[in-house]
């Protein structure tokens, strides 16, 4: 079992190479590099003048000698991800004037815990009812959360966002958005701002859960299906074991474990889905901020932003991986 | 005597399945009741038949595949259908409301002909606010095949025949109410379909394409390839697909035609969303490469791409259809998402993304919630193409139970 799990993190380093090459290429992709949309930047708010300046030495020039801006593509790439692994520098957010470490990590931790509490907040809520409708079969319930499960898998969470925040802004006078209080906003740390991200939380976890729910319900029901017929519930079933103590303790059990696995494919959908709620919603998450960054073409923020979202959500599949050899050992032999 | 040796076929071909804790009834009952119904045609049914006969047992998927199938049609015809032209721009409708379909009118007067109220608009006098009411003194009758605002169809063809319509072309018919600019929202919807729908359908064609291809090759050859194309599938798929997708189409430079946009958002779709149709092909390749019918052809001396095109092929092309129809809805939502963002197709082009865009502010939509109605187009799509594509996965599997 410890082979599988080493030979599985070696696995997710050509995955993470992979993935800051891919990084990398975002950055380069709009027209010109960085520095074209920086100098275009001072002659908007400088003038022609300071636009002449800059682009003869000076400023410029000691970015571009800093990111090696004149070298070829590889030597570039190679500088990029060097100051990022090796000192934590991301490079410089060319719109905001400062580094791009200072903005990324409040952001990234939100976003964790949204996805997080969203994570739970789908388990918790699709194992109970999968197992529900799997047991009473065909029954109203099942009927109830199978449409209800439909629903939520075809409505975009970004309009369920849109037609929550049409709700309460018509209907309740209040608005949903944001994740803190305004006061809180640029407050430090307090157990009070934690209080206050916990009442802000929940609409944003409803929301993002909706379809991750509908499909794990979905899953759940069936894997169980699958195991009920089996014979060894029929045995304890004839041995006298309590139908509920036998559900839970024995097929709930092994049909977890294709469960576990689809945390893998349910993690890179929510940080996505989270990625829209939150623009939507204007949460103070890593949304709002990449969007904000590809449009005005801050393209260091944004590869950052790239680079760590799709690097979380590595981690957290692998993160899966192991939790599921864990539970079922005979996965390492296959 | 050959219609039992096929009987015994049938039913142990159905063993597997019960094997395999299939919950429901295995392929006996269901041959029982084939076999009272449909007598010897069951037997010497060709596959597509015995597909076509299970997936029409199945109510909500004929269902689905009607509305996709109205969603197609409206795509392709959408000039003809849509009752105004959804670019012209009326200053003074602005956000005005739906008019009221009706068939009764303020006297109590039944006409079995449908009617609109004329759209009058006066000032609030405290606010100055335009405020759009109904004149009930003049009723405009609808009427279908109308002579209304000449357009080109598919841009060939002049016509000025609308599906429905009034006999003025000037008087307002805003059947789901006016955007900002005062356009006609449901032609703006009905317009949409078209890039909306074909971006789903061509993506997936293209994302199929690549997964046929790739999943193919490295399904059937196996070796270095498999490892090197299975790696690149897990990398895809543990991404997160928005932000890069985001990340992709905001690269688009701010002058390209619509046109242009269109095709690139289309790559960018399939160039990330291929790498599940790859999975099923290889899982299906592998399954089948050792089965005994491949291994009989190889020892009669058929060629490697015989083997493939005649022999692998029909047994899981069923199955490929159904996962592409399952994969439509997904790259249909991909692009609402991306345009609602702003950052895939953009206006002039509609597109029920770009439509949504102006649902974006939350203060027009609270009083003019029609805006939201391109919203219930994508919904009506996905759900209906999830329909369909479960019933075709359905009635693609040999040993289920449609």
């Amino acid at each position: 079992m410890l082979e599988y799990i080493i030979r599985r993190i070696l696995l997710a380093i050509p995955t993470l190479i992979m993935i800051s090459i891919i990084s990398f290429v975002v950055i380069q992709l709009p027209p010109g590099d960085f520095l074209t949309s920086y100098i275009a930047q001072i002659r908007s708010e400088e003038g022609d003048l300071a636009a002449e300046e800059a682009a003869e030495g000076g400023r410029v020039a000691v970015l571009r000698q800093r990111y090696g801006l004149d070298q070829p593509l590889p030597v570039q790439y190679w500088r990029w991800i060097t100051n990022i692994v090796l000192r934590g520098d991301f490079g410089y957010s060319f719109e905001q004037k400062v580094g791009v470490r200072t903005l990324i990590w409040e952001r990234l931790a939100l976003t964790i815990v949204l996805s997080g509490t969203t994570m739970l907040f789908t388990w918790l809520v699709a194992i109970p009812i999968g197992v529900l409708s799997a047991v009473k079969q065909y029954s109203l319930m099942d009927y109830f959360f199978t449409t209800l499960g439909f629903l939520g898998l075809a409505i975009p969470n970004f309009l369920l966002a849109l037609i929550l925040m049409w709700v309460a802004f018509r209907y309740f006078d209040t608005s949903i958005t944001g994740l803190f209080s305004s006061h809180y906003i640029d407050a430090p740390w307090t157990w009070g701002k934690v209080l206050d991200l916990m009442k802000h939380l929940w609409l944003p976890v409803l929301i993002l859960g909706m379809s991750g729910s509908a499909s794990l319900i979905r899953t759940m029901r069936a894997n169980l299906l699958d195991e009920l017929n089996k014979p060894y519930v029929e045995t304890a079933r004839a041995k006298g074991v309590k139908e509920n103590t036998l559900i839970w303790r024995y097929p709930v059990r092994v049909a977890l474990n294709p469960f576990v696995s689809t945390i893998g494919w349910a993690l890179p959908a929510l940080v996505s889905g989270s990625t829209i709620v939150s623009i939507v919603l204007s949460l103070a998450t890593t949304g709002p901020l990449l969007l904000r960054a590809l449009i005005s073409q801050d393209m260091f923020l944004a590869g950052a932003f790239v680079l760590l979202l799709s690097t979380l959500t590595v981690i957290g599949t692998l993160i899966s991986d192991i939790l599921l050899v864990v539970l079922d050992p005979r996965i390492a032999y296959e | 005597m050959a219609t039992g040796m096929t009987v015994d076929e049938k039913v142990s071909s159905a063993q597997p399945a019960s094997k395999a804790g299939k919950s429901a009834p295995s392929g006996m009952g269901e041959l029982e009741i084939a076999t009272t119904e449909k007598g010897e045609e069951y037997f010497v049914a060709s596959q597509w038949q015995l597909m076509w006969w299970r997936f029409k047992k199945h109510k909500m998927a004929m269902l689905g595949t009607a509305v996709v199938i109205l969603l197609y049609v409206t795509a392709i015809f959408c000039e003809f259908l849509a009752p105004n032209n959804p670019n012209r721009i009326g200053a003074t409708y602005k956000l005005a409301p739906p008019q009221a379909v009706r068939f009764i009118d303020s006297d109590g007067a039944f006409s079995l002909r449908p009617f609109v109220y004329e759209l009058k608009r006066e000032r609030n006098p405290v606010t100055m606010a335009w405020i759009y009411q109904n004149d009930e003194t003049i009723k405009h009758p609808l009427r279908f095949f109308v002579q209304g605002e000449p357009y080109r169809f598919w841009g060939l063809f002049e016509s000025r025949l609308r599906l429905i319509g009034i006999d003025d072309p000037d008087v307002t018919l805003f059947l789901l109410g006016a955007d900002e600019l005062g356009r006609d929202v449901l032609s703006r919807i009905i317009f949409g379909a078209r890039i909306s729908m074909s971006i789903g359908l061509l993506g997936v064609v293209i994302s199929l394409f690549l997964g046929m291809l790739l999943g193919g090759l490295s399904g059937y050859l196996g070796g270095w390839v498999d490892v090197v194309i299975q790696r690149v599938i897990e990398m895809l798929q543990s991404l997160p697909q928005i932000p890069l997708y985001m990340a992709l189409a905001a690269a688009m430079p701010l002058g390209w035609s619509s046109t242009r946009v269109y095709f690139v958002m289309i790559t960018i779709l399939s160039v990330i969303g291929w790498s599940g149709m790859a999975r099923v092909v290889r899982g299906r390749f592998l399954s089948f490469r050792e089965e005994d019918f491949v291994k009989a052809a190889r020892l009669c001396g058929s060629n490697e791409l015989r083997i493939i095109f005649r022999h692998m092929m029909p047994s899981f092309l069923s199955h490929i259809i159904a996962s592409t129809t399952l994969a439509v809805p997904a790259m249909i939502l991909a692009e609402t998402a991306l345009s609602f963002l702003g950052v895939g197709m953009r206006p002039p082009a509609v597109s029920w993304g770009v439509l949504l865009q102006e649902a974006q502010n939350i203060r027009t939509v609270a009083y003019s919630p029609w805006l939201l109605s391109p919203g219930i187009a994508v919904v009506v799509a996905v759900i209906a193409f999830n329909f369909m594509g479960d019933g075709l996965r359905d009635a693609a599997d040999p040993y289920g139970h449609a």
